[in-house]
């Protein structure tokens, strides 16, 4: 019992043995189906009385459909106001979708109604932000923040095994036992993001979705993250959604990479095949974008314009004001997200050949 | 350089060595041992010690680094906005040979805008949120040239045409929040280009920026440099950055320079041990490194620099001499490092296998 006390769940192993697969095919253990979700912009309701003015909604996601195996890596990429961090809140239950389901490990978390049940399938993920300034309650000690999920979850009882348990993570995530007992402001931004991992970490989770986890961080500390959290998620056997605006960054953690516009996934495919063989015009403009630290000199994509109003969207493929070979049939169309040799394009022109497939080349 | 220069003993001007040179061209913008102090009720805080570069007529100098590392401040004293308790302790600044550290304010306000402008990170904070951005301009324009009302317009019209505002004569009425954040950046520019300044300071100008728009914005300033033949002392985080617009580049650490050589040399062939760990943790696509090479700990605070180099307790190749001495910047192949591997005596040929182990000669 005290064994189990210490590590709380008594879960399968990562790698599962039979119990997660179905008909000879493997379950997911996240699926997202068509996910959608709007926020209410309107003016107040007295506005909208007097000077007669719709209702106004925005949607931040829009039909958003994905699956992460165990033990895979998915990054979701794109620019601000893509709907990105929108899917990771949506997973985690901080937002209510508006439409479309979140099945974790074949279990429809819209369908659960017993609070028990709920208990039970939260504790198994977890969640890491991006400022780790903001994200943790500067007036509690590190022991509090870390153990919170545990006491939340009522996974450990006894205050002992607790800090036990406390003092555990925080060397797993290269800190002293010794610091449970100081508050955030007394370590630097590195070090609190170890503390958020730690605290993500403390329920033993199965998915952990990190939300920009390095965006905040130097360079140097970042690849101290990045170091971290790829050797926990070879010990743990943990999956990752994770949500990034940098692409090198999403290259050197990922398996799987998203492209995600205007609340859309444009593209996804295996992190090699996307980076070596980027199909939407967007992949590619994204990928000439990124400054050339290695100053090979090679030539730009030439890119226009910004992203639209996500109020007042464009037609069609979201992406054909800004689209080099954009076509009559982008402005009217939307493309569905179809498989095009080894990845999901969301292209008519990709689909029907308009656009030429260039392989990227990477010295 | 034939003796090693002792801690303290601040090399004279002019001495080879002590302030890197760019160029054979007379420095737009020289900074000799600057020193940036803050008062705290704690005692004297050094953001900036001993701080040495200059800047050519139509030269770009990155100058990068982590956040602590003294990049902005160094930047701020070069424009005389260092607010209390932050003062200039020591060093000089000249621009085109005249000393602009000591000016009094009124004097500095006028230097402000004509002979240096300014570019920084947030697009939004920069500009007045009440007065449409024409009015901005043309004020800008009219502190600084004499010139009238309708010419000055004219003037701001064609400033944002230039920095690419779509349809300028409209756009020109518009307040900062019908701006996009690139817009926004671009009117940004146009401000600092207004007086037509020999050397603009940009602070972090992308930083707030989507990579699709920094491109732009890159690509923008480059152009605009090269027309203008404006120097641009531009202070980011993102080594790719300077990679694509810089000529030389600056590596700033706890409050000194690491590092100054030509971009290509920093970048390809870096010479102080953290410049090359700051390189390696550049996560880069196509690499397949299961892990990327880390430096341990991080950046000492302001109130706990170590004695002897600053980087001396992360860096892997540290022994005795780093603990107890602070090097000075010393020629180090095409680059100049703060680091006692190139001391003249170390340098000897063959002594560079054996750097790691301390072999210390003479």
């Amino acid at each position: 019992m005290v064994e189990a006390a210490v590590r709380p769940p008594p879960r399968p192993s990562p790698k599962g043995e039979g119990d997660h697969i179905k008909n000879g095919e493997q379950v997911p253990l996240i699926e997202v189906r068509e996910l959608v979700k709007d926020f209410d912009v309107s003016r107040p309701w007295l506005n909208r009385v007097i000077e007669g003015a719709p209702r106004q909604l925005l949607r931040a996601v829009d039909g958003v459909s994905f699956a992460i195996q165990r033990g895979e890596t998915l990054s979701l990429v794109g620019e601000s106001g893509c709907g990105k961090s929108t899917v990771a809140r949506l997973i985690c239950g901080l937002y209510e979708p508006t439409g479309g389901s979140v099945v974790f490990d074949g279990v429809d978390l819209g369908k659960v109604t017993s609070r028990s049940e709920m208990l039970q399938l939260r504790r198994r993920f977890q969640m890491i932000f991006q400022d780790p300034y903001a994200s943790l309650n500067p007036r509690w000690r590190v022991r509090d923040i870390i153990a919170e999920p545990m006491r939340s979850l009522g996974l450990v009882k006894a205050a002992g095994l607790c800090d036990k348990r406390v003092a555990e993570l925080l060397t797993s995530v290269g800190l002293s036992p010794q610091d449970m007992d100081k508050y955030p402001h007394e370590f630097s931004g590195g070090q609190r993001q170890r503390i958020s991992i730690a605290r993500a970490l403390s329920s033993n989770p199965e998915f952990l979705v990190c939300d920009e986890p390095t965006s905040a961080l130097d360079v140097s500390v970042q690849a101290q993250i990045l170091n971290l959290m790829k050797d926990l998620q070879r010990e743990h056997g943990l999956t990752y959604l994770f949500i990034s605006h940098n692409l090198a960054v999403v290259s050197h953690i990922s398996t799987r990479v998203g492209v995600m516009y205007l609340g859309r996934i444009v593209e996804i495919a295996d992190t090699n095949t996307l980076f070596e063989r980027p199909l939407h015009p967007y992949t590619q403009m994204l990928q000439s974008a990124i400054p050339d630290i290695t100053m090979s000199g090679k030539p730009r994509v030439p890119v226009a314009g910004e992203v639209p109003n996500p109020l007042d969207p464009p037609g069609g493929c979201t992406f054909n004001p800004r689209c080099p070979y954009a076509k009559d049939k982008c402005r009217v169309e939307r493309p569905p997200l179809a498989p095009f040799d080894g990845a999901s394009v969301a292209c008519h022109g990709i689909h029907d050949g308009w656009i030429p497939i260039r392989t990227a080349a990477h010295a | 350089m034939t003796e090693v220069q002792k801690p303290g003993t601040d090399p004279k001007p002019g001495e080879p060595g002590s302030v890197p040179a760019s160029s054979d061209r007379e420095p737009l913008l020289a900074v000799r041992h600057l020193r940036v102090e803050f008062n705290t009720r704690r005692g004297t805080l050094t953001a900036i010690d001993d701080v040495s570069f200059t800047i050519a007529p139509g030269e770009v100098l990155g100058v990068v680094g982590e956040s602590g590392a003294g990049k902005s401040i160094t930047g701020t004293a070069v424009i005389g906005l260092l607010e209390p308790p932050g003062r200039i302790a020591g060093g000089e600044i000249l621009l085109e040979g005249r000393r602009i550290d000591n000016l009094p304010f009124e004097q500095m306000r006028k230097i402000r805008g004509r002979h240096i402008g300014a570019i920084f990170q947030d697009p939004l904070t920069s500009l007045n949120p009440l007065y449409t951005i024409g009015r901005q301009i043309v004020e800008t324009i009219r502190t600084h040239l004499p010139m009238t009302e309708t010419q000055a317009r004219a003037r701001a019209i064609e400033l944002l045409q230039e920095v690419g505002i779509p349809a300028p004569e409209r756009r020109i009425d518009n307040f900062p929040h019908q701006f996009s954040g690139g817009m926004r950046q671009r009117v940004v520019i146009a401000l600092a280009l207004c007086a037509n300044p020999r050397l603009i300071i940009a602070d972090e100008p992308t930083t707030a920026l989507d990579v699709s728009v920094q491109a732009q914005i890159i690509t923008l300033l480059k152009r605009l440099c090269r027309e203008h033949g404006t120097a641009v002392m531009l202070i980011t985080h993102d080594m790719g950055v300077i990679a694509e617009t810089s000529d030389r580049v600056a590596v700033m650490y706890a409050g000194r320079i690491a590092e100054i050589g030509p971009v290509q040399e920093v970048i390809h062939n870096p010479q102080h041990p953290y410049t090359m760990g700051l390189m390696g943790s550049i996560p880069s696509i196509g690499a397949s490194a299961e892990h990327l090479p880390q430096i341990e700990g991080s950046m000492p605070r302001l109130n706990a620099i170590p004695r002897g180099c600053a980087f001396n307790p992360r860096c892997p190749r540290v022994f005795d001499r780093c603990r107890v001495e602070r090097p000075s910047l010393m020629p180090a192949d095409k680059s100049l490092a703060a680091c006692w591997l190139h001391a003249p005596e170390m340098a000897a040929p063959g002594a560079k296998s054996d750097w790691a182990e301390g072999a210390v000669h003479g």
